[in-house]
């Protein structure tokens, strides 16, 4: 048995039949061929798949698609609004990526952590990335890249 | 400004960051379809039946493979052979694409079923009806030593792959440490640890009947290697004949070298269903059969006289190599480990045995740093154990016993008494730099401070050293390696001047794209964006033997600067051709050849065109302007350098913090410091991961209970200070870089650092010990039951 939903991605609105157990994060990666959503674990623990709903940060293995039927979803595709978004800048120049997998899900989380404070400290940086796993930097260049993104930000 | 030594940022980083990076599991092929696997929840069973019939009916499914039907196909080989000390061969069972009659760990797979979508065969998995007979486990090397233990292969009796011995004759060593003014002694586990790379090993295997031709998409760090083995090896399928695509990689630390069972049967089955076939571990199946990384059962013992020089070293090791040899499992606890003891020090006898053995858990291999954390946390432990134990200074008992300084041109290279030959070294500076930078003499003014507001201070050193830039082909070759372990690379400069590179070196993160077009677009002095770096395509590079061992830039870079070379000896007669010059008159730099002591001059793309358009052009040249290259070092690498670490550990919860980590390496010459500064930030958090958070718990029957991320510590970034690094360069004397390789330093110098750190700060309490991870509970117990 399927079941319509209708979701918008970065602005776009899809509708959809799908299985009504089909996670969203499978959603965007298998239906909308959004690969920038990763999966790194299946306990909600690693924050690859990191994306926002209605513009709070969510990982999307932890929802069914169809529970997010009628709400907005913003993905790292979404981020870039002509010219990269002041996280990507971020990354790119303190280094703050290696291989790349866990990065969508650190600036998403990141960009929901700038929205409520938009200064944060290094410590409360680095609470809020609890849940999310890198294994390449040791997060020292993530908390880097977060502080460039927040001083452009602010400025 | 040159571009060797700069912090280019990288080339790549767009792609990640605009979610346009390209994984295994992100590619969709045609008509693809996708494979669960039935896993074995028993350590150590028999297989007695396996219904599949139910499961064969359900929505979707299009085939179920079991043990039967790969019986005939070989099993997944073991690249790297060690002997017994008797000359006998290493015990070798094939390990098998499925089990078949009996399962040796929990999550080998015995069935692969095959659907149309991943949920309908997730569905069908769970209707495949096994019967197991199981059987007791063994999990322990130790334990399996013992008679009567759990026998995991009928035809490895003790469960023993091989022994193993280097170094000094025990008669000696023995009569060094009975007659030593003072001996410490350690007994302990190195744990095993999960390599976890982010993203999840996927393998998708594509026979295209048309052409005759398969396709195997593989996180992978070496996908020729992997070609080879799945080729000539596994299912005997000509070379030619079969793509290896390792695409982007999410990360590897060594758990992505090997050649593992489901790349061979997405390829295997591929062919028998004729349609495309994907597989993507979920985090469960990485814990379960993810080669993992250390486990080493040790008993070191280093004697000293009464000055505190080191007079001996002998080491017995039991090294857990799993169920099955992985690809380069033999030579971890062995080539990788046993010939690292010397260490820093002149320690003028060594000794080191190993017994490698079987155990009904998931292979181990090689993890970052391989073996040299091993070697590097018994010395280091040792050091601050014998440091403390006789009164003396960790740091100054280390400035005591280095070897001194030695360049490896002017002075030879440090001839070891574990067989290797240090290319090049000057270890005091690193300590120097790191005791200046961590403020040693007001630390211990702070620390008593510290005990009388209910917190410990404690700091640890660590000073390593490492064999990188694997490796010689022929010193590995008779050292069991059945693979060269060369690097090649392909200089195609365009018509226009462009240059495309070939590499057989694969990154996963380290950032090749930029760190290669650095060299080149220095050397030939063209812009950054005028090079493009393309690896991990079997059909577009000619060859390669991949990343590990910190190689990339040592041996795959020196493949490209050999290619370089042979690019300008070739452009300068082009230039000669067209200056009226002769060649020996001509210059290279900043772009041109120029005739020396004159203005005239000739452009690099010029020169290309011409070489392309050859229409004036030299007699009996060659065309073209495009060079291959294999590049075979003539010794290994030897970074080293110096960890500091200050823990805080709360004396009423037993928690134990990071408060600094200060490192200094000498990597040799640099070429990209921001790159490498990463590197070594990484490095750092997995070492410091071992030593406060990461460890397998397998229970008494097999099962590994924390196989997930619910379960099993992964460091987050609140268990992190900023980490604080500097660096010292010492070149290396024998590649055309002078560079030593940067990615396991990290790792090999920080787990004993924390772990010195944890045991100083205890150190009130008479402890000389507490075993990896440090858990809060068994720190509050020592507080506790002493005070």
């Amino acid at each position: 048995m399927k079941t319509n939903v209708k979701i918008t991605v970065n602005g776009t609105v899809y509708e959809r039949e799908i299985e009504p157990r089909m996670l969203l994060v499978y959603f965007l990666r298998e239906e909308l061929h959004l690969t920038g959503t990763h999966i790194g674990c299946d306990t909600s623990s690693c924050g690859a798949c990191t994306v926002h709903l209605d513009g709070k940060a969510l990982k999307s293995c932890s929802m069914l698609a169809v529970q997010a039927n009628g709400m907005s979803v913003t993905t790292i595709e979404g981020m870039a609004n002509g010219e990269m978004h002041p996280l990507q800048k971020g990354f790119h120049e303190e280094h703050g990526l290696q291989c790349g997998f866990c990065t969508p899900g650190m600036i998403m989380t990141a960009a929901d952590l700038l929205a409520s404070n938009p200064n944060p400290t290094e410590h409360e940086i680095r609470e809020s990335l609890e849940g999310n796993l890198c294994r390449c930097t040791g997060y020292h260049n993530i908390v880097k890249s977060i502080q460039h993104a927040a001083k452009e930000m602010q400025s | 400004m040159s571009l060797i030594g700069s912090s280019v940022k990288r080339v790549e980083d767009k792609r990640f960051l605009t979610g346009k990076g390209r994984y295994t599991d992100d590619i969709k092929l045609p008509n693809m379809t996708h494979v669960a696997f039935v896993r074995c929840p028993n350590a150590h069973a028999t297989i007695n039946n396996i219904d599949a019939s139910k499961a064969s009916e359900m929505d979707g499914v299009i085939a179920i493979y079991t043990g039967a039907d790969t019986a005939e196909v070989n099993g997944v080989p073991c690249g790297w052979q060690v002997n017994f000390k008797n000359g006998d061969t290493m015990k070798e069972p094939k390990h098998p694409l499925l089990a078949h009659g009996k399962v040796l760990h929990t999550g080998e797979a015995v069935a692969m079923v095959v659907a149309e979508t991943l949920a309908q065969a997730k569905d069908a998995v769970e209707a495949v009806r096994v019967d197991y007979g199981v059987l007791p486990a063994v999990t322990d090397a130790k334990a399996a030593r013992v008679d009567g233990a759990p026998i995991v292969h009928d035809d490895a009796p003790g469960n023993l792959v091989f022994d193993w011995e280097l170094g000094n004759p025990i008669a000696d060593v023995d009569a060094a440490i009975a007659n030593a003014h003072h001996v410490t002694k350690l007994d302990f586990v190195n744990q095993r640890v999960v390599p976890n790379a982010m993203e999840p090993r996927s393998a998708i295997g594509h026979y295209d009947d048309a052409l005759d031709k398969y396709t195997l998409y593989t996180s992978s760090q070496n996908p020729h290697l992997t070609r080879l083995l799945l080729c000539a090896f596994v299912l005997g399928i000509p070379e030619h004949k079969v793509r290896v695509v390792a695409p982007d990689v999410g990360g590897g630390f060594g758990s992505k070298i090997f050649h593992y069972t489901e790349e061979a049967l997405v390829i295997w089955a591929s062919k028998k269903i004729n349609r495309p076939i994907k597989w993507t571990a979920d985090r469960s199946e990485s814990f379960l059969t993810d080669a993992h990384g250390r486990d080493h059962n040790t008993v070191a013992e280093m004697a000293f006289d009464e000055a505190g020089n080191v007079l001996a070293l002998r080491v017995k090791t039991y090294a857990n190599l799993g169920a099955y040899l992985s690809t380069f499992a033999p030579a971890v606890p062995t080539y990788l480990h046993g010939t690292l003891l010397q260490g820093l020090y002149t320690t003028p006898l060594i000794n080191v045995h190993v017994d490698a053995v079987f155990t009904n858990t998931c292979a181990v291999d090689a993890y970052r740093g391989a073996g040299r954390p091993e070697a590097t946390y018994l010395l280091e432990r040792l050091m601050d154990t014998a440091a403390l134990e006789m009164k003396m200074d960790p740091a100054e008992l280390r400035f005591k016993n280095f070897i001194p300084a030695f360049d490896g041109v002017e002075q030879a290279g440090y001839q070891t008494q574990v067989a290797l030959q240090y290319d090049s070294g000057n270890y005091e500076p690193v300590l120097r730099r790191a005791l200046e930078m961590v403020g040693y003499e007001d630390f211990r003014a702070k620390q008593k401070e510290a005990s009388s507001n209910g917190k410990l201070l404690g700091i640890g050193f660590s000073t390593y050293i490492e064999a990188c830039g694997i490796a010689p082909s022929a010193v590995v070759g008779s050292l069991g390696a059945r693979a060269g372990l060369f690097e090649s690379a392909q200089v195609r400069v365009q018509p226009t001047g462009k240059v495309s590179v070939y590499s057989g070196s694969h990154s996963h993160g380290q950032g090749h794209e930029t760190t290669f077009a650095q060299i080149v677009a220095d050397r030939f002095g063209i812009p950054m964006e005028d090079v493009d770096i393309v690896h991990g395509d079997s059909d577009a590079v000619a060859f390669g033997m991949g990343t590990y061992g910190s190689r990339s830039l040592a041996v795959g870079g020196s493949a490209i600067v050999k290619s370089m070379d042979k690019v300008l000896e070739k452009g300068a007669k082009v230039a000669a051709h067209l200056l009226e010059a002769n060649v020996d008159d001509l210059d290279f730099a900043e772009g041109k050849w120029t005739v020396k002591g004159t203005d005239k001059s000739v452009a690099f793309g010029d020169v290309s065109l011409t070489a392309y358009v050859p229409h004036n052009y030299p007699e009996g040249l060659e065309p073209g302007l495009d060079f291959s290259s294999f590049y075979d070092p003539t010794n290994f690498t030897y970074p080293f350098g110096a960890h500091v670490a200050i823990v805080e550990i709360d004396k009423e919860t037993g928690k134990v913090s990071l408060k600094r980590f200060i490192s200094v390496d000498d990597v040799g010459n640099v070429i990209n410091p921001m790159i490498v500064d990463g590197q070594i930030h990484g490095g750092v958090a997995q070492g410091v991961g071992q030593a406060l958070h990461e460890g397998t718990i397998y229970d008494e029957s097999g099962q590994l209970i924390n196989a997930s991320y619910m379960d099993y510590v992964m460091p987050r970034a609140d268990d992190f200070p900023s980490f604080e690094v500097d660096r010292t360069v010492t070149p290396c004397p024998h590649n055309p870089l002078g560079v030593k390789g940067a990615g396991e330093a990290g790792t090999i110098g920080s787990t004993p650092a924390v772990m010195n750190a944890v045991m100083d700060a205890l150190s009130p309490y008479g402890i000389h010990d507490v075993s990896m991870p440090v858990k809060s509970e068994d720190v509050w117990n020592i507080i506790h039951s002493n005070s």
